[in-house]
């Protein structure tokens, strides 16, 4: 099975998180959303499968290019 | 005209569309259009009259407001230091072709010109017409003040609600220049960084080359990069935070009261006025068209292809028109990311518009 990390575009702060470990998503399904730039910015799923690592919270600051899920497909 | 500023009041709370803009507004017309109030009141020459009049003295709430703080030029140009202090010029620094994107996309505010040319209005109602299609408020009052203040209300509502419209007007036009696989194209998110030398410079260079290029738009350009300079330098954090927020908030209630004061039916609901409102819509979709088209054009000479939604976020409606890009991109592809990059024209334009009512500015007056 190929595995796929989503990574953060840019640096903000989580809103909250949609979906958890093992979760099946589709492809444009959101993954959590982000603060960033005073605007709420879904993440979305670039493939469908199922989340298998995910580690993330509500309020957590992230940056860009810090990893917000490991989809395998 | 009640039943106007109920719309808009909806628009803003329910529906949460600009309600920093569209309850300030929805509110002050319904106020204005409730007989005998006298917010509005001027007196010319010793009659009290019950609307603004540009030469009279005003009497009323909100013509004093609107005469000293709006006509005067304050309001608008404050609102470009709180710009200033809100912008990172960082996604333009970092890829300044986009620069060209922001000029591209102010060719609506010269096509929209024209056609007002050709359907009779004056050459300076023409120029606030047409400055419209920037999608900028504090700079259509500007320049509209400066140029043809007895259109002040309808060309800076035009410009208010299009700003607030962003989201509506904008995605069709994108639709119509676009396929779903140019859409698609994926941009990577990561923008080259851009030192803090090179953004405490960008607001001291770019101030001296347009204001010494368009002397008439110092007011603006000044104010706007002084902003920045307040934001970029790192020491002045505590003026650059009220900039940004507790002046920017104050000076948002002043100005959107005033503008909602302006539409009255007497003044509002006049074929001059509805045709401002017809021609801003023409000069706003055009800038959004053009952006478009160049960032295509752009993309047959350069090896590393754009999206050209990109060429959209030109108006200078910020972030509301780089927001619509994100959005449609990333519809089109869920691994795109196009804010930052849309971010880049998008404070391009703004420069762009106040720099095209500068030169419309100088070559009046």
């Amino acid at each position: 099975m190929a595995q796929e990390r989503v990574e953060f575009p840019i640096t903000g702060k989580i809103i909250s998180v949609s979906v958890s470990q093992g979760s099946v998503v589709e492809e444009g399904d959101t993954l959590c959303l982000l603060e960033s730039m005073k605007m709420e910015n879904p993440i979305l799923a670039p493939v469908g499968g199922t989340v298998v690592e995910i580690n993330l919270s509500a309020e957590q600051v992230v940056e860009a290019g810090g990893l917000v899920a490991v989809i395998e497909y | 005209m009640i039943i106007i500023g109920g719309v808009l009041l909806y628009l803003g709370i329910a529906r949460k569309m600009e309600p920093l803009l569209l309850v300030p507004i929805g509110f002050g017309v319904i106020l204005v259009n409730l007989p005998l109030g006298g917010l509005m009141t001027t007196i010319v020459q010793g009659n009290e009259i019950e609307a603004y009049a540009v030469g009279g003295e005003p009497a009323g709430l909100i013509s004093r407001i609107f005469r000293y703080g709006l006509a005067w030029e304050i309001i608008p140009c404050f609102i470009f230091l709180g710009l200033g202090a809100m912008t990172d010029f960082g996604p333009l620094i970092a890829n300044p072709k986009t620069l060209i994107l922001g000029a591209g996309a102010q060719f609506g505010v010269y096509f929209a010109f024209f056609i007002a040319l050709l359907l009779g209005f004056t050459i300076s109602e023409a120029c606030s017409i047409g400055i419209i299609g920037g999608a900028d408020g504090p700079t259509t009052i500007f320049l509209t003040n400066r140029l043809a203040p007895h259109f002040i209300g309808a060309t800076a509502v035009a410009a208010y609600t299009y700003m607030a419209l962003v989201p509506i007007i904008q995605p069709p036009v994108i639709k119509l220049l676009t396929t779903k696989k140019e859409r698609a194209i994926y941009m990577k998110p990561q923008l080259r960084s851009v030192s803090k030398t090179e953004k405490i410079l960008f607001p001291l260079i770019a101030s001296i080359i347009i204001i010494l290029l368009v002397p008439k738009s110092a007011p603006l350009i000044g104010l706007f990069m002084f902003g920045n300079l307040l934001r970029e330098s790192g020491v002045t954090d505590r003026l650059a935070d009220t900039a940004a927020n507790a002046f920017m908030n104050i000076l948002t209630i002043l100005l959107g009261i005033c503008v909602g004061c302006f539409m009255s039916a007497e003044t509002f609901l006049k074929v001059d006025s509805l045709l401002v409102f017809a021609l801003g819509v023409v000069a706003f979709a055009t800038s959004t068209a053009f952006g478009v088209l160049l960032a295509k054009l752009m993309n047959l000479f350069s090896k590393e292809k754009i999206n050209p939604m990109i060429g959209a976020a030109g108006v200078s409606a910020v972030p509301m028109a780089a927001r619509v890009v994100q959005r449609m991109g990333q519809q089109a592809n869920p691994r795109n990311f196009l804010l930052m990059h849309a971010m880049g024209p998008n404070v391009a334009g703004v420069i762009g518009t106040v720099t095209a009512a500068g030169i419309f500015i100088g070559m009046l007056t």
